[in-house]
């Protein structure tokens, strides 16, 4: 009975169990593991991801999904690309980059509210509209030549931790008061269980999946600032196949593609999770198609135990 | 007559624990092959509970259960179904885009020689079973395109087409219209006829009265009585069930009206209803009645906002309003209860303190931040004054039983301070016990110059509790009734449109 009643209250501890062993079996396998240079590495690899399952968690808590992600982390790395270049002040370029990227999601949202199309297809459109257009604007060529100041960021370190890490538990953080003290943050669980319930006890769906989309797409857009930044330059091509990747993050860390499960916590471990068995396993020079197996095997993983354990519970 | 009563299921000394909680103890019940054996007893009684270890949802912790005489290990539902068990939960167990043929043979359709789908032998043989039974359905209609009354018509035609011995109906007459429910009864009598045993759960005691040969009852997990229908009445089954008699069961201390509250004119949807015109007073009850898809829930859903209307005027306190959509309702003091909790009322996979708070966070925050001292205080007060029965205020509402999650859903209202209810069907699904609180709450509602807008399709309940009732009629209102003219026929009459 105490097993079952920490369970309830703390849904999180199997990941933060199976992160914990992780973490031991692989600083015995290898010393290089718990090294300063090699956890920065790891975190600083998995932020851009990190930054965008934030934002995803509340899409996928409000039983949507989006596919977009990617294409959306490419708009902003081009836009911010090409707006430094043509001179724009770097603090500038980046609102606009931010604001260009979170307005897609507002179309989004409402292209999925007003017009009732499936998140599934309206993103899987928005994400091949998105990147065709990223292609056009950019002639499909990767945007270079951008400040200096700009590109230290991604080598930056304060207090010993990586600029872009620090962006990452920024939106954490953001994202995690989102969730569990703000109205907006509710509103997202009392639609991902029940939309008409919920539009019953007064809560407005559409701003609210407006608001969904628009901050998902918003992580989105740090991630491909964090992107640019990284690589150097505006890459068209960036973030391709990153929804899949933010989507197992997601999933591993415990939220439902039904809705009204999951939580920031959660999605954090499952980020981190999925880095560390990637990271870990290329220490070990395992075959990198192993680690895919092995990724692959614990999404599933994580939502068999899931099912398994509400049998159980029943 | 020789009296068919062969022993088809004995379940001896069934005990059933859930962490903390003794949710069967020691049940001993045995059914016979044509009788309706009815299940009584309050939600959390282990009625449930009972009928889940039956059908192999839930493993028992202890005793032995005998199918025809041999002892046998339900292990899962699809060995309850091996075994001739079958229950009929609504809406679950039929594929609605399929025709009722199709739903018939799901799974194992008669083949061709060559292999493929005989689909004049499946819509046959389906017609015949359909036809055997009375039922005016082609076989070859989908399922959507039927009446809710018809589908779950087609679900015991394919429960009896499967040669089911045992068929458990679990509240089968909530969603039925009077004559519908009187085609139900028609039809489990059939069956009882046929040697199938009927185990019959309702809150209605009517219902029991009425189709019953044997009644059981239960109350905190234990199995007080078994008794003959003909030996007992609804008086003795009630004081068994919770210790109490019926003498005040549906009725309410009425207030003295007060003034004007809402008025609605000529409040007009086409293709739903048309030209409803009434008003209510502060400290009344308004009781709407009319059979199921006369329009009376698409009224109040349209005066709550949840759904447009063509044109007519709504009217508070004497001020016209409108009402966009219920956010506007919920600011204007106006509360719903929808009819359908599970799907309109709750959001069930989130808390208990979640869905109290949900309509009034507004009250409780500043710049959309939620205090969550408040948040707690609030949860924690509704919880006790209508004495929710759950373990905190953290607890998912799906773990709830339907009286508590009907609590909850008022708890959600009575937090934003709403000073006019709307209570669609508050009491269908929940036991005895439930519904007198949830009457008391009316009557504490009332005293404090709420106004109550009252839809129920049950007479006794709306005879006792609304002090006017507007019938309705395919949408057209046929009467207002005062209190002192109410009778089942009148009533029944306006609502069937004579």
């Amino acid at each position: 009975m105490l097993k079952k009643l920490k369970q309830s209250q703390f849904p999180e501890r199997n990941l933060v169990i199976i992160l914990v062993l992780l973490i031991v079996v692989l600083s015995i396998a290898s010393n290089r593991f718990l090294s300063y240079n090699n956890i920065m590495n790891l975190l600083r690899q998995t932020s851009i991801i990190g930054v965008i399952a934030v934002g995803m968690t509340f899409v996928i808590i409000s039983a949507g999904i989006d596919l977009s992600v990617g294409s959306v982390l490419a708009f902003s790395s081009i836009i911010v690309a090409m707006l430094m270049k043509a001179g724009v002040p770097i603090p500038l370029s980046i609102i606009v980059a931010l604001l260009a990227g979170t307005s897609l999601g507002v179309l989004m949202g409402i292209l999925i509210h007003n017009g009732s199309v499936p998140a599934f297809i309206a993103t899987l459109g928005g994400m091949t509209m998105v990147r065709g257009a990223v292609m056009l604007i950019s002639g499909a060529r990767k945007i270079s030549g951008l400040p200096p100041e700009f590109k230290h960021f991604a080598v930056a370190k304060f207090l010993g931790i990586p600029g872009m890490v620090w962006v990452w538990f920024l939106v954490i953080i953001i994202g995690f008061v989102i969730a569990k003290y703000t109205i907006f943050g509710r509103n997202v669980y009392a639609i991902g269980s029940n939309e008409e319930a919920a539009r019953l006890s007064g809560i407005k769906i559409g701003t609210n999946i407006y608001g969904i989309y628009a901050f998902c797409a918003f992580t989105s857009s740090i991630a491909g600032i964090l992107m640019t930044t990284r690589l150097g330059n505006g890459v068209p091509t960036s973030g391709t196949g990153y929804e899949l990747d933010v989507i197992a993050a997601v999933v591993v860390g415990g939220a439902s593609l039904s809705g009204a499960v999951g939580s920031i916590l959660g999605t954090v471990l499952g980020t981190i999770i999925i880095a560390t068995i990637r990271n870990g396993g290329n220490l070990l020079g395992i075959n990198p198609f192993i680690l895919d197996i092995l990724v692959g095997g614990l999404i599933v993983f994580a939502v068999l135990f899931d099912q398994l354990n509400k049998k159980n519970n029943r | 007559m020789k009296q068919n009563f062969d022993e088809i299921i004995r379940m001896e000394n069934i005990s059933k624990e859930f962490p903390g909680v003794k949710a069967l103890t020691d049940v001993s019940i045995s059914i016979n092959a044509g009788e309706v054996h009815a299940i009584v007893g309050e939600n959390g009684a282990g009625k449930s509970t009972l009928i889940k270890v039956m059908m192999g949802v839930y493993q028992k912790n202890a005793g032995d259960i005998y199918i025809s005489g041999k002892k046998v290990d339900i292990r899962n539902p699809i060995d309850a179904q091996n075994y001739g068990l079958s229950a009929v939960y609504q809406d679950v167990t039929i594929a609605r885009h399929l025709t009722v043929a199709e739903n018939f043979f799901l799974g194992k359709p008669p083949l061709t020689k060559a292999g493929f789908v005989n689909w004049k032998k499946m819509n046959n043989q389906a017609q015949d079973v359909l036809d055997e039974l009375n039922l005016d359905i082609d076989a070859k209609s989908p399922v959507k395109q039927l009446s809710v009354a018809q589908q779950e018509m087609v679900i015991i035609a394919k429960k009896y087409f499967e040669h089911s011995k045992i068929i458990i109906f679990d509240e089968p007459t909530a969603l039925l219209a009077n004559e519908e429910v009187e085609e139900l009864f028609s039809i489990i009598r059939r069956l009882k006829n046929e040697g199938v045993a009927c185990i019959y759960i309702s809150h209605r005691m009517e219902e029991i009265f009425e189709l019953c040969d044997r009644v059981s009852v239960m109350k905190d997990g234990c199995l007080i009585d078994t008794m003959m229908v003909a030996d007992t009445n609804e008086d003795d089954l009630i004081s068994k069930m919770v210790g109490r008699t019926i003498e005040d069961m549906y009725s309410i201390e009425h207030c003295k009206a007060g003034d004007e509250a809402m008025r609605v004119e000529g409040l007009t949807r086409d293709g739903y209803f048309e030209d409803i015109n009434f008003s209510i007073h502060q400290g009344e009850v308004f009781g709407i009645f009319g059979l199921v898809g006369s329009g009376r829930t698409e009224i109040v859903r349209a005066i709550f906002g949840a759904d447009k209307f063509d044109s007519g005027e709504i009217y508070l306190y004497d001020n016209k309003v409108k009402i966009s959509d219920p956010s506007s309702a919920i600011r204007k003091g106006i509360g719903l209860l929808p009819e359908d909790r599970k799907h309109e009322g709750l959001t069930l996979e989130t808390t208990v303190e979640n869905n109290i708070n949900m309509a009034s966070y507004k009250d409780i925050s500043k710049l959309g931040f939620i205090n969550l001292k408040k948040e707690k205080e609030r949860s924690l007060k509704q919880i006790e004054d209508m004495k929710i029965k759950t373990p905190s205020e953290k607890q998912r509402v799906i773990n709830l039983s339907g009286g508590n999650q009907q609590k909850v859903v008022i708890g959600k209202w009575l937090c934003c301070d709403s000073n006019i209810f709307i209570f669609d069907e508050p009491t269908v699904g929940i036991d005895v016990g439930a519904k007198s609180e949830i009457y008391r709450l009316l009557e504490q509602l009332l005293s404090e110059g709420n106004a109550i807008i009252m839809i129920s399709s049950y007479l006794p309940e709306i005879i006792g509790i609304a002090d006017r009732i507007m019938v309705i009629h395919e949408g057209k209102q046929t009467g207002i009734v005062e209190r002192g003219d109410y009778s089942e026929e009148k009533l029944l009459k306006l609502a069937s449109g004579l």
